[in-house]
């Protein structure tokens, strides 16, 4: 694994967090402002490095690894590949531009607020780093915390409610994960997320899995049956709350199954694709239609949101190269382009103070500006040639299609639906009738600042998208060459897993399997010393629980012995 | 043997000694309101119980057993006591005349409970068990102009004193089956159902004693009332040290690895004191009781480790023990602050505290995000250890009621944070805090994270010191 000297990870984490408890000792409102600014822009400076990423291999990079609990076997252990680095990348970019948005925006406890974003930040970056499955959780989970503040206390009138429902959707959705998180702990030895993708589980341990971890991913993402926090929490959200939401938060998902349940848990991904294929598809033609009735700005890009998630979750599961890249590609334009539209929003809502599409209805005339703009993120919604949606709804659509002409079609139709509501709310506050916004001021050098990056890049990710490519390129590789050959693997507990390996697959794909570490831990050698001893035969026990006595001590490695034991065991009877 | 080492019980003496000074003060008149040194006394009690020997050794005649497990909670007996003493300082429903009879039954209670975590010999675990509980009767009613104070002492009396019946008559059942009452010839022994049923029996009744004190579920009706009717400050000192005493008692009886049948009876107690604990704490409005109710399903967390056994399960159970402690002293202290007449506390006298305290807000944001056990708080890894151990020993169910109970508590700490962030007093007024007081908040919010952040060198210790009274 490639390690350089400087910990860019751990900077990135640290270093907002370290900023936002220097912030306590600041006072005055404005400069407060300026302080969190400049942090989020040396944060910029501090994510650089990353630009270094080796773009040939899908090996974990920049990997920092230090013992935190030996107890438990517990590492601060982060790294990034190429289906992370372009999320810390995004997040990064969106925490400036989230600090300017609220420049006006947020009038009250400005210190908290901004407290808050820093949070937020350190957590966001965290998540898409860790390596170590606590790790993980604890960012998991820290992020609902400044995120349901930021609501709670800063939203719009129905906060309260929204707040609280979009805390007890998402933390109820992942307490499940944990117990998820326990289990593979148990049964491995290691909480290493590397080292949990090269063991390999029976097929029923990978089912019940699975559905622990998928209800946390799919609430996050969220899909369909899941998401009703979605809108509320966005309408409700302050502007900088929202565009944290659409462009990171709802990403934890999707990168949730492309990094845990893929992976992992192969075997059940392979029998689920179908369910989450069938979600999918609802959540983006069910999203389209809903957004379609909208009259709240906020709410339609909500919906669409779900949508847009939605062809995302479809790209993930149709296991195709070519999905898959336009999937994570399209988790990072979706989030330029929706955190986009939602300052749009919030920036038209300064003016008018009303986020109906009737109160902000033909504004060229006026705010020409602002509408042009307005025109370049919602052509790159719909995935206009020449913006960056076009590129990577694009490799979904090729990727789903291989899979299935059926779903394509259901796809196409989600896709025209995409731009029946977004030119419905184009057509409407650009060219709609009666023309309001007469004497608004057109955007000022702030309002600027922050949207032009958004524009450039999705600009520059819809004509050059390949440096972006080359990225992810090496990893989604590895990760399908991976899935393929685990996906048909079925561990029955009861069968001794040396042989039934070598019958299920063909040569060549043994090659690919990396067989070094699991191979050598499922031969049988030293565990048959460890079944001579009398008690357990005697004591009429058919499970190894009782072999372990003393052993809990030494965690990494019994674990594993007693499943062998017991499969072993199951085998002789 | 006797095998007298003063050194060795330094930290009992020195409570002896303060007891004395206490018993001198509250007979005199003019020495009655000078008890300003008495928090400062817990905390270098705890000093001295931090620093004592931890290796294993017997002493009167091998009823009394000094052991990394007994020290560690002698040590955060003596720092909850500092906490709670402080907080008791500025009893406001404390009349000025018995302030050094409070804190002798405030000592002399803690005193029991410093005895219950060395003593390894049934009856003298007993006798404790009943100077631990008599004081703390006495403490409860002390608070002027109130009737549900007398009313929660006499419950918790009358329920305790049945509570300690039964174990007591469990003690004659396992006295008869395996003709010993100490620890280190009871752990030799068979703990299995088919084996020595009565044993099974008479250990299941002895540990409903303690299971009272923990008020878990059957056994937690008196929590609510207790907590609500006692005093703030009293309330914090119930609501944490007594628990203390039953858990390390509880430690070195799970250390017999007791048959599947008192396991599983136990898990079963576990799953559904946490689930109605939650489901009860939903509905509540007084703070208190609200803490009362959570401390019942922070019971069946607790108990989880026990069951789950084993060096690893005990050391978890131990260190929630202390997270527990800590979770609560905080809650308990922004609690007292607020209250700064002595009334209750209601979840609408939290609306605006951001406003007027910003920093017991924050502290307690931090202990209610605690109790929920979201990272990165200690409640977060507490409940971790537990949830492992758990899963290790093949509860797996209870493990899963475990974390969908984390959703169900969610709501009503939750809704502590929204009053305090998101909702304005009608009339905003500040908080007088001291600095003092401020900065002992402080200090105990950072100790919730630093728990939570680095548990490595204290679990490493109860990991020891498990594995100790294992063997």
């Amino acid at each position: 694994m490639l390690n350089t000297g400087f910990p860019v990870l751990s900077a990135l984490i640290l270093f907002p967090l370290v900023a936002a408890v220097v912030l306590f000792f600041l006072r005055g409102e404005q400069t407060i402002r300026v302080y969190t600014l400049v942090v989020s822009l040396i944060e910029c400076i501090l994510v650089l490095p990353l630009l270094g990423f080796d773009t040939t291999t899908a090996e974990f990079q920049f990997v920092e690894r230090v013992a935190w609990i030996e107890a438990w076997n517990i590492y601060y252990y982060l790294g990034i590949d190429g289906i992370s680095v372009l999320m810390i990348l995004l997040t990064v970019l969106l925490f400036p531009i989230c600090v300017l948005c609220s420049w006006k925006y947020i009038g009250k406890r400005v210190k908290e607020f901004h407290f808050c974003l820093l949070l937020m930040t350190t957590a966001c970056i965290g998540i898409f780093s860790a390596l170590d499955f606590i790790l993980f959780y604890i960012f998991w989970e820290a992020m609902l915390i400044p995120m349901y503040l930021m609501i709670a206390v800063w939203g719009g009138p129905k906060r309260r409610y929204a707040s609280l429902k979009f805390f007890i959707y998402t933390l109820t959705g992942s307490t499940l994960f944990l117990a998820a998180i326990v289990a593979f702990f148990i049964n491995t030895g290691t909480f290493s997320i590397p080292e949990l993708m090269e063991h390999r589980y029976t097929f029923q341990f990978q089912i019940w899995t699975f559905l622990a971890m998928a209800l946390a991913f799919a609430i996050k993402v969220p899909m369909f049956p899941f998401h009703t926090w979605l809108p509320a929490a966005h309408v409700e959200a302050p502007t900088a709350g929202s565009v944290l939401l659409a462009s990171i938060l709802l990403k934890m998902g999707t990168y949730g199954f492309l990094r845990f349940s893929l992976p992992i848990t192969p075997a059940a991904s392979d029998f689920f694709a179908p369910l989450m294929i069938t979600l999918g598809i609802i959540s983006v033609i069910y999203g389209s239609f809903v957004a379609l009735g909208q009259s709240d700005m906020k709410k339609l890009i909500a919906y669409s949101s779900v949508a847009h998630m939605g062809f995302v979750t479809l790209g993930i599961f149709v296991f195709v190269s070519r999905g898959m890249e336009g999937a994570i590609m399209h988790m990072v334009n979706h989030g330029i382009i929706t955190g986009a539209l939602f300052l749009m929003v919030g920036l038209i809502y300064e003016r008018s103070h009303s986020r109906e599409i009737s109160e902000n209805s033909g504004l060229s005339k006026h705010v020409p500006v602002y509408t042009s703009f307005l025109l370049l993120f919602t052509m790159a919604a719909f995935g206009f040639p020449g913006t960056n949606g076009f590129f990577s709804k694009l490799l979904v659509l090729l990727g789903v299609f291989e899979a299935s002409y059926f779903l394509g079609v259901l796809f196409l139709f989600g896709l025209i639906l995409g731009l029946a509501y977004l030119i419905r709310l184009m057509l409407n506050v650009g060219w709609g009738t009666p023309s309001k916004g007469a004497g608004w001021k057109d955007m000022n050098i702030r309002e600027w600042i922050y949207l032009a990056p958004l524009g450039l890049l999705i600009i520059y990710l819809g004509v050059a998208p390949g440096r972006a490519m080359n990225f992810i390129g090496p990893s989604v590789e590895n990760l399908l060459n991976n899935f393929e050959a685990e996906r048909h693997l079925i561990i029955e507990p009861g069968l001794q897993p040396g042989p039934v390996i070598e019958q299920l697959i063909p040569g060549p794909i043994l090659e690919q399997l990396q067989p070094g570490p699991s191979l050598e831990q499922l031969q049988p050698g030293p565990n048959i010393e460890d079944l001579r001893p009398g008690p357990i035969l005697t004591s009429g026990y058919d499970s190894g629980c009782e072999i372990e006595t003393g052993q809990k001590d030494e965690f990494a490695g019994p674990n594993l012995a007693k499943i062998q034991n017991n499969l072993l065991l199951k085998s002789k009877y | 043997m006797l095998n007298f080492n003063p050194l060795l019980i330094i930290p009992e003496l020195y409570m002896v000694a303060l007891l004395a000074i206490l018993f001198v003060q509250s007979i005199s008149n003019r020495l009655k309101d000078f008890v300003g040194w008495v928090p400062l006394a817990a905390l270098l009690g705890a000093v001295l119980a931090g620093f004592s020997p931890t290796s294993s050794e017997y002493m009167f005649y091998e009823s009394y057993r000094i052991d990394g497990l007994s020290q560690f909670f002698k040590t955060i007996i003596f720092l909850g006591l500092a906490i709670c003493a402080g907080n008791a300082l500025r009893v406001t429903t404390l009349g000025k005349a018995n302030r050094a009879d409070y804190f002798f039954f405030m000592y002399m209670s803690t005193f029991g409970l410093l005895l219950l975590s060395s003593t390894v010999e049934l009856f003298t675990i007993y006798i404790s068990l009943e100077l631990a509980s008599f004081s703390l009767y006495i403490l409860l009613p002390f608070r002027k102009n109130d009737p549900r104070a007398v009313e929660a002492a006499i419950k918790y009396v009358l329920f305790g004193a049945v509570a300690t019946a039964i174990g007591l008559y469990g003690i004659s059942y396992i006295m008869a089956v395996q003709h010993t009452t100490y620890i280190n010839e009871l752990i030799t022994m068979q703990w299995t159902f088919s084996e020595q049923p009565l044993a099974l029996i008479g250990l299941v009744l002895f540990l409903m004693a303690f299971l009272y004190k923990l008020a878990l579920f059957p056994f937690h009706f008196w929590a609510p009332d207790v907590y609500q009717g006692a005093s703030n400050e009293t309330a914090a000192f119930a609501a944490t040290l007594p628990k203390l005493g039953a858990i390390v008692v509880m430690v070195r009886l799970m250390a017999f690895a007791p048959g599947v049948e008192v396991t599983t009876i136990l898990a079963i107690f576990a799953a559904l004191s946490m689930t109605i604990g939650n489901l009860v704490a939903l509905v509540q409005k007084d703070v208190k009781r609200l803490l009362g109710y959570s401390s019942v399903a922070h019971a069946g967390f607790i108990i989880m480790g026990l069951v789950a056994g084993g060096a690893y399960g005990l050391a978890a159970a131990s260190y929630y023990a202390l997270v527990y402690m800590v979770m609560n002293l905080t809650i308990f202290w922004v609690i007292t602050r607020i209250s700064q007449d002595g009334r209750n506390v209601y979840i609408a006298d939290l609306k605006g505290l951001h406003s007027s305290s910003p920093l017991l807000a924050f502290v307690l944001a931090v202990a209610a995000f605690a109790l929920v056990g979201l990272p990165p708080t200690a409640g977060f890894i507490g409940k971790l250890f537990l949830l492992n151990s758990a899963w290790e020993a093949g509860f797996q169910w209870l493990v899963v009621v475990a974390v969908i109970n984390t959703a169900l508590a969610i709501f009503y700490y939750l809704n502590l944070v929204r009053h305090a962030y998101t909702l304005d007093e009608i009339t905003p007024s500040k908080i007088r805090i001291t600095p003092a007081g401020a900065s002992i908040a402080l200090i105990l919010a950072l100790g919730v994270l630093y728990l939570g952040i680095l548990p490595q060198n204290i679990f490493d210790f109860l990991v020891h010191a498990s594995t100790v009274i294992l063997s």
